[in-house]
């Protein structure tokens, strides 16, 4: 019986473990953009910022040899191109969607430019962590702590966002001025400053994401290796309804699908791949309707600024 | 080697003859290629521009080289064709499948221009296609897993469901069977031929359901450097791509265009080139194999037998008796798959444990 | 610090001297970006910019590859003015060439004359059933469009892929994804002997105009006008805010589409895993070059179609990498971004009453 228990555990904790790491750079693209959003900026650019974040980490870990400077790097590259469209938007009050899409454009033309010299090189990578005892655990010890750092590090940005917003003084502002610019302005909060400190903290996360995906997750730099993943990322803020205990939950959805459909595959299960990769788009869709056709439920989720600009009347 | 040594010796030689009206002061011969990814992605692009390189190399007296890199498969491709025929190139290699249609239609219209067209099976006077004998390679690599896999479970990516592939599936797994009879090989569909995060995906897919071995007919090096962070062994494609994976990398097929560019380029400069198929493997040394690695001297010695055993035509990897899964014998024992059966492949071979999508 | 007074009226000359002036700058960006790689500024910026427009083919394929750009940036355009945002035009591009294109698959052997128009407009409904969705979600639901549409881009993707690979998948195609050739009777014919410029190009080139005539002189463009700029004004006067959402999305939708089938039909000629180099997200930023009017968008579209022919003509003459053209598009948007401000803000600077404020 232990036997049967712990052959069909062995069957399934593989799969999560690589779900979990599917859904990483998930985790940080979307938790900064849930930052973002609630402050009432809606940023299309992550994609770009994503782009950006894995050409510039992986970069600078193949001239310095060192993956952590990479993710350091990502990170600041991230929020460079971030505060590029904070200036645009906040600063210059352009259009918000505009400035997006045209963020993603730039990014996913400058990324290919500076990665022209590292296609097709390769980098050591940050190996997994290794806990004494604990990762020697049998079965349980691998699943829970036998992960590279920033699955872990994913997890603590997330519950420390979540806690951010719901517990902390600064939180709080950061959703009034995302509810109500105006008034939060009339009570004399730094509206654009918050702004302008949303939206980076956003980018740095997208960078991450993207250096996880060039330095861990694959280490190398391809053209477009994002693949859409800085979108998908957009889709879970709202799926999550801009909660952040639901962007964990979504981004294993999300990232797990695409394994759920791989495994279905190599279990010789025959449902086209095609109708499977649909399905966290649709469920996107569901999820967002179910949230928007009651108003009162969403005014409580939704930042009612989103993509407005704001300009303070003196 | 020695087909490069030869093939040299007749190029210069021709070319010494031809020097004198064809001074490297007067115009050179443009070539120009088209490619379906970055030359960087290490492996399709990546070979055919190693070919291009050999190009510059041994004729570049006579010959300019030019490429356009990231030409999608659409409606792009028949702008980019036309624009290097355009600008006086005068021999045009267009290296993917999907660029068929395009070439055809460009091809039609600059009717003193010469193309050839990689792994396509449409030919006009002015088109040419050619292709190389993967499958060989594939047996070879079926052998070592077969030897060295120790869950008796082998992983692998597959791109699209083209002959092409299926076919190295089943050469793979024929190599395979050979010297271990249960074998089983777990296939996963990616649909793409360069997709990093997803080839990683797959890789780790495959391993979590018990494959020892991974082997890929997908560009990047993710896979193969996805087996090698749990320590397994797994297969490089198109390039020897051992530097991402030293302990990894068993071997890996080398898609070797270079000889073939070089003649077909000679040819042009002669006025010798006319429309044909040609479909190369391991004997004229269009299908090679990087070093043996990370694996017993005694497999190692039964690899190379076994590649040298079809480079003398000794050994044919689609020899009969193979059934097909339904248990239906498709080749009879003593006869060889021909080239059309080759070339059409839409089976799985007996105990692949898959179905071919439709 | 300076400080921003809106106007009462938009300017003008603001808004049509950004986009020239964003052009010049990008020109600018681009020739320092050549020097740090090396490159003479002043060739490769002709080999950008100028050198596609010398040539007749050159001239023919711009035109080729501004059609889709312009259609789907004016369609975009009406739904941009009245605030709908509608980022899904990809997918809606991709589901007129499902719709029409399946027509021309089914009737594979069809010589009718009547199979062309049948496909254009069942591309225009297939744009439009897509471009529904996010209307009906947002109308009856309140759900946003711009996640709606988006999503749509990627069913609508992968949709594409599955037929090609299976149902529809040419029979004679060696098991390759990729339906059948179209017959001569669903393919645009070509207007010059030689060059890819095909009937579609007509149709492009109308649309601009008539665009124009809706928006300027029926109530209907005005009511667009009027609820993008105030839209409890307009509530207030009875315009619908579901009527504008549906309209405006089915206009872009529609386009979409039948910039869709027209791409398929004039320079494709079959259906493929991939009928789009992502045209549906360019021609947001035609939109907004052309500052959302008709004429405007038709010259963004050119000027966006230049960097891609020049792009192409830079790999093949200087080997100048791909990107450079992508950076370029988005550096224009940046710039125009910018300037924009102009348009509605007129910018003071501090004088000695407002420092004694």
């Amino acid at each position: 019986m232990t036997e049967l228990i712990l052959a069909s555990v062995l069957t399934v904790v593989p799969p999560i473990m690589t779900m979990m790491t599917a859904a990483t750079p998930l985790v940080f693209a979307a938790t900064g953009e849930l930052i973002c959003e609630k402050s009432g900026v809606l940023n299309l650019g992550v994609e770009g910022m994503m782009l950006i974040g894995a050409v510039f980490g992986f970069a600078t870990a193949a001239v310095t040899g060192s993956a952590s400077l990479g993710l350091l790097a990502a990170a600041v590259a991230g929020m460079l191109a971030s505060l590029i469209f904070a200036v645009l938007t906040l600063t210059l009050l352009s259009n918000q969607v505009a400035t997006g899409l045209a963020l993603t454009i730039f990014g996913t033309g400058l990324s290919a430019l500076v990665g022209f010299d590292y296609v097709g090189e390769t980098i050591e990578r940050i190996g997994t962590v290794h806990l004494p005892f604990l990762s020697d655990i049998p079965v349980i010890g691998r699943l829970v702590f036998g992960h590279d750092p920033l699955v872990y590090l994913g997890i603590l940005v997330l519950l420390g966002s979540g806690w951010f917003l719901n517990h902390s003084r600064w939180g709080m502002v950061l959703r009034a001025v995302g509810d109500s610019d105006v008034s939060a302005h009339a009570i004399g909060y730094p509206v654009v400053a918050i702004r302008f400190a949303a939206v980076s903290f956003g980018g740095l996360m997208a960078g991450l994401g993207g250096g996880y995906l060039s330095l861990i997750y694959t280490p190398l730099w391809a053209e477009n290796m994002t693949a859409g993943r800085g979108w998908i990322a957009l889709a879970l803020v709202v799926f999550a309804s801009w909660r952040p205990g639901r962007v964990l939950f979504g981004a294993i959805l999300f990232g797990g699908i695409t394994i759920a459909q791989l495994n279905a595959q190599a279990a010789g299960l025959g449902i086209p791949a095609a109708f499977m990769s649909m399905l966290p788009y649709i469920a996107t869709i569901v999820v967002l309707v179910l949230i928007s056709r009651d108003a009162i439920r969403i005014r409580l989720n939704a930042p009612a600024c989103l993509g407005k600009p704001f300009r303070a009347e003196r | 080697m020695k087909y490069l040594a030869k093939l040299a010796s007749v190029g210069l030689a021709v070319l010494l003859s031809f020097g004198l009206a064809y001074s490297a002061s007067a115009d050179k011969l443009k070539v120009g290629f088209i490619y379906i990814g970055p030359p960087g992605d290490h492996g399709w692009t990546y070979a055919h521009d190693q070919g291009r390189l050999m190009i510059d190399n041994m004729l570049g007296d006579h010959v300019e080289t030019t490429f356009v890199e990231g030409v999608p498969e659409g409606p792009d491709a028949a702008r980019a064709i036309a624009k290097l025929a355009e600008t006086g190139h005068k021999l045009i290699f267009t290296t993917s499948f999907g660029y068929m249609e395009p070439t055809l239609k460009v091809a039609k219209r600059f009717p003193d221009v010469h193309f050839e067209h990689a792994t396509g099976y449409q030919r006009i006077d002015n088109v040419s296609t050619y292709s190389a004998r993967f499958y060989e390679g594939r047996y070879v690599q079926g052998v070592i897993a077969g030897k060295i896999s120790k869950s008796g479970v082998i992983g692998y990516i597959a791109s699209f469901p083209i002959p092409e592939v299926v076919r190295g599936i089943n050469a793979f797994m024929l190599g395979a069977q050979s010297v271990n009879p249960d074998m089983k090989v777990k296939v996963v569909w990616v649909y793409t031929w360069f997709d990093p995060p997803k080839e990683a995906d797959a890789a780790k897919v495959l391993m979590d359901q018990g494959a020892d071995i991974i082997t890929q007919h997908t560009d990047s090096t993710a896979a193969l450097q996805a087996a090698a962070e749990r320590g397994i062994h797994a297969f490089g494609q198109a390039s020897d791509m051992i530097q991402f994976a030293p302990d990894t990398q068993l071997t890996a097929i080398i898609d070797n265009w270079g000889p073939y560019y070089v003649k077909r380029t000679a040819d042009v400069l002669m006025g010798t080139w006319s429309s044909g198929d040609t479909w190369d493997g391991m004997a004229p040394g269009m299908v090679t194999m990087a070093p043996f690695t990370n694996m017993p001297t005694d497999v190692a010695t039964l690899a190379r037998e076994t590649m040298e055993s079809i480079r003398s035509g000794a050994f044919h990897p689609f020899a009969g008796p193979i059934n097909n899964q339904a248990g239906e014998e498709v080749v009879a024992a003593g006869a060889v798959a021909d080239d059309g059966m080759l070339a059409g492949m839409n089976f799985y071979v007996q105990g692949i444990d898959d179905k071919l999508p439709e | 610090m300076f400080r921003l007074e809106p106007r009462s009226t938009r300017s003008y000359t603001a808004a049509w001297a950004s986009p020239v002036l964003a052009l010049v700058l990008t020109a600018v960006t681009g020739g320092v970006i050549f020097m740090a790689m090396g490159k003479d500024p002043g060739a490769a910026l002709y080999l950008y910019f100028v050198e596609p427009l010398t040539t007749g083919s050159g001239l023919s394929e711009v035109a080729v590859k501004a059609g889709p750009l312009v259609l789907i940036g004016i369609g975009l355009s009406f739904g941009f003015r009245a605030g709908v945002w509608n980022i899904g035009a990809e997918g809606q591009y991709i589901a007129g060439a499902i719709a029409g294109g399946g027509l021309a698959v089914y009737w594979h052997q069809s010589e009718s004359a009547l199979l062309l128009p049948a496909m254009l407009l069942l591309g225009t409904i297939g744009g439009m059933t897509c471009a529904a969705i996010p209307a009906l979600l947002k109308t009856r639901f309140n759900a946003n469009e711009i996640l709606v549409s988006l999503m749509l881009v990627y069913v609508a993707e992968l949709l594409l892929v599955h037929l090609v690979q299976g149902p529809w998948r040419n029979p004679q195609g060696w098991g390759f994804p990729g339906t059948r050739m179209f017959p001569d009777a669903g393919t645009l014919p070509l207007l010059l002997r030689g060059q890819r410029l095909h009937l579609g190009s007509v149709i492009v080139l109308a649309a601009p105009f008539i665009a124009w005539f809706v928006l300027a002189r029926t109530r209907f463009g005005f009511r667009i006008k009027v609820f993008g700029q105030a839209p409890l004004a307009a509530r207030h006067s009875g315009v619908s805010s579901g009527r504008i959402v549906w309209q405006t999305l089915l206009i872009g939708g529609g386009l979409a589409g039948l910039a869709g089938v027209i791409e398929a039909a004039g320079t494709i000629g079959q259906l493929m895993p991939k009928i789009s180099p992502g045209y549906g997200f360019t021609a947001i930023i035609v939109a907004f070059l052309g500052r959302l009017h008709p004429l405007g968008v038709l010259l963004a579209g050119i000027a966006i179609a230049v960097t891609y022919i020049g792009g192409e003509g830079a790999q093949i003459s200087a080997g100048l990498p791909k990107a450079v053209t992508g950076l370029f598009q988005g550096i224009i948007l940046f710039y125009l971004l910018a300037f924009d401000l102009f348009t509605r803000y007129r910018i003071v600077l501090p004088t000695r009453d407002t420092i004694q404020e």
